[in-house]
């Protein structure tokens, strides 16, 4: 139920009330509301739950994890 | 698809996997709250790659699994009144009430709709001004904010044939009843993403505190929940007890302020009964009296409705995590997805569905 998945913005109809947009989904286009994501600009990735976007992706931070992970892996084959 | 592949990867997997082997020394039990969280751990076979000294206990974060059966009976009651249009999540249409379900009622010929969002409730009930138009508004914080919004659409466009049977329940109120309970046997916590996306983190710190119980707010792939589980054992092997956030693409310490802002103009924190668990305290939400005209038990009169649970079920066990789904001894006899005895059977979530699904039998 708490299912949320990470889409991409095509488009954003500043004029509707409740803001929407257009959210791609690895093809898969959908009209989403963006009303509690303001800031949100096309090419971004919003996660996306029951028709509304909760948040925008956080790309600084999904990089420093992918960063971190990459490390433990080198570590690992230090070890190795 | 970006954000979702690289956190599938199976060098991280097992990067995860070593790094969790080599902080363990001694035996933890830790207990992911969402039911996505555990699909995901059965579905990819997680728990079978963690050394043996870390048990995961399932928690009781599916709204479909502990909505109560009254109102599951209630939902039936007013989708067999006519004119009466009946929306709601998919999951719900199966969950056993006490004599019947929802997709039995649809089969019936009830008028019994499935939709994607709250909002295309609101777009049915302006479509068709001579239905009342019903949504079965059931969720956690994760939901909440969209349903609240539903209700609010209602009110801007004046709809007198709209309205929300409301199940909304609470994450941190269960955690709180977990940690209280005399059995309890959990030492942390993955705390659930997506409720954290919108609601933050800050509740979970006096939890974490008073209770000395690590909660790592966590993602639902591969890679986040052994993420998730890695920081959990950290902070017990150092005798800490923080709140870190494993998920902090999606997740800001004070969560989304505007979702949280339209649940609080919506609905208030009131006492709510657990299926399978019974009442906890200020763990759900009500609708404010201003919006009551929207609250669908005030308008369809539907509170005499005597519930009846199925005996052989053990879904509050399996639910409060005293219990695996396979220990049930109607695990895959009496109880399977297409014949649910429990709710737990039917979601999407249950863990007992996920057990049964994903052919995890004997040996959990």
């Amino acid at each position: 139920m708490c299912l949320a998945v990470p889409g991409k913005v095509l488009e954003i109809d500043r004029a509707a009330a409740p803001l929407m947009g257009t959210v791609d989904f690895a093809g898969v286009q959908k009209q989403i509301c963006l009303e509690w994501v303001p800031e949100v600009q096309i090419g971004n990735y919003v996660i996306v739950h029951v028709g509304f976007a909760l948040n925008t992706v956080d790309e600084q931070e999904a990089e420093e994890t992918l960063r971190m992970l990459k490390q433990m892996g080198a570590l690992d084959d230090e070890v190795r | 698809m970006k954000f979702v592949d690289e956190y599938r990867s199976p060098e991280a997997v097992r990067s995860l996997v070593t790094a969790i082997r080599t902080a363990t020394t001694r035996p933890w039990t830790i207990m992911e709250i969402c039911g996505g969280q555990t699909h995901a751990i059965v579905k990819h076979g997680l728990d079978t790659l963690l050394p043996q000294e870390i048990t995961l206990v399932h928690g009781p974060g599916c709204p479909v699994c502990v909505t109560p059966i009254e109102l599951i009976d209630r939902a039936v009651a007013i989708a067999l009144q006519p004119g009466v249009m009946f929306t709601s999540f998919g999951d719900m249409l199966r969950v056993p009430g006490s004599s019947t379900d929802l997709l039995s009622i649809k089969a019936r010929g009830g008028d019994v709709r499935i939709v994607y969002s709250p909002l295309d409730a609101v777009t049915l009930a302006v479509q068709n001004p001579t239905r009342q138009v019903v949504f079965f508004a059931v969720g956690f914080e994760t939901t909440a904010p969209a349903n609240a919004m539903a209700v609010l659409q209602a009110h801007k466009l004046q709809l007198k044939n709209f309205s929300i049977l409301n199940a909304h329940v609470l994450v941190p109120p269960a955690i709180r009843a977990i940690l209280s309970s005399p059995t309890n046997r959990v030492q942390a916590f993955l705390a659930a993403g997506h409720v954290c996306t919108v609601m933050g983190f800050e509740e979970y710190i006096p939890l974490a505190e008073e209770f000395h119980a690590p909660m790592v707010v966590t993602g639902f792939e591969p890679v986040d929940i052994l993420q998730g589980i890695h920081m959990a054992v950290r902070q017990l092997e150092a005798g800490r007890a923080d709140v870190e956030n494993q998920y902090a693409r999606a997740v800001r310490r004070e969560g989304n302020p505007a979702a949280r802002a339209v649940i609080e103009e919506v609905f208030e924190s009131s006492d709510r009964t657990w299926r399978g668990i019974g009442v906890i305290p200020r763990s759900g939400y009500r609708i404010r009296d201003r919006y009551r005209t929207f609250n669908a038990e005030e308008r369809f009169a539907v509170d005499h409705i005597e519930a009846r649970e199925s005996p052989l079920c053990i879904a509050g066990s399996v639910l409060q995590g005293l219990r695996k789904p396979h220990e049930c001894p109607a695990f895959g006899r009496e109880c399977t997805p297409e014949v649910p005895l429990g709710a737990p059977m039917v979601s999407s979530e249950g863990a007992c569905a996920a057990y049964y699904r994903y052919g995890k039998l004997a040996h959990g």
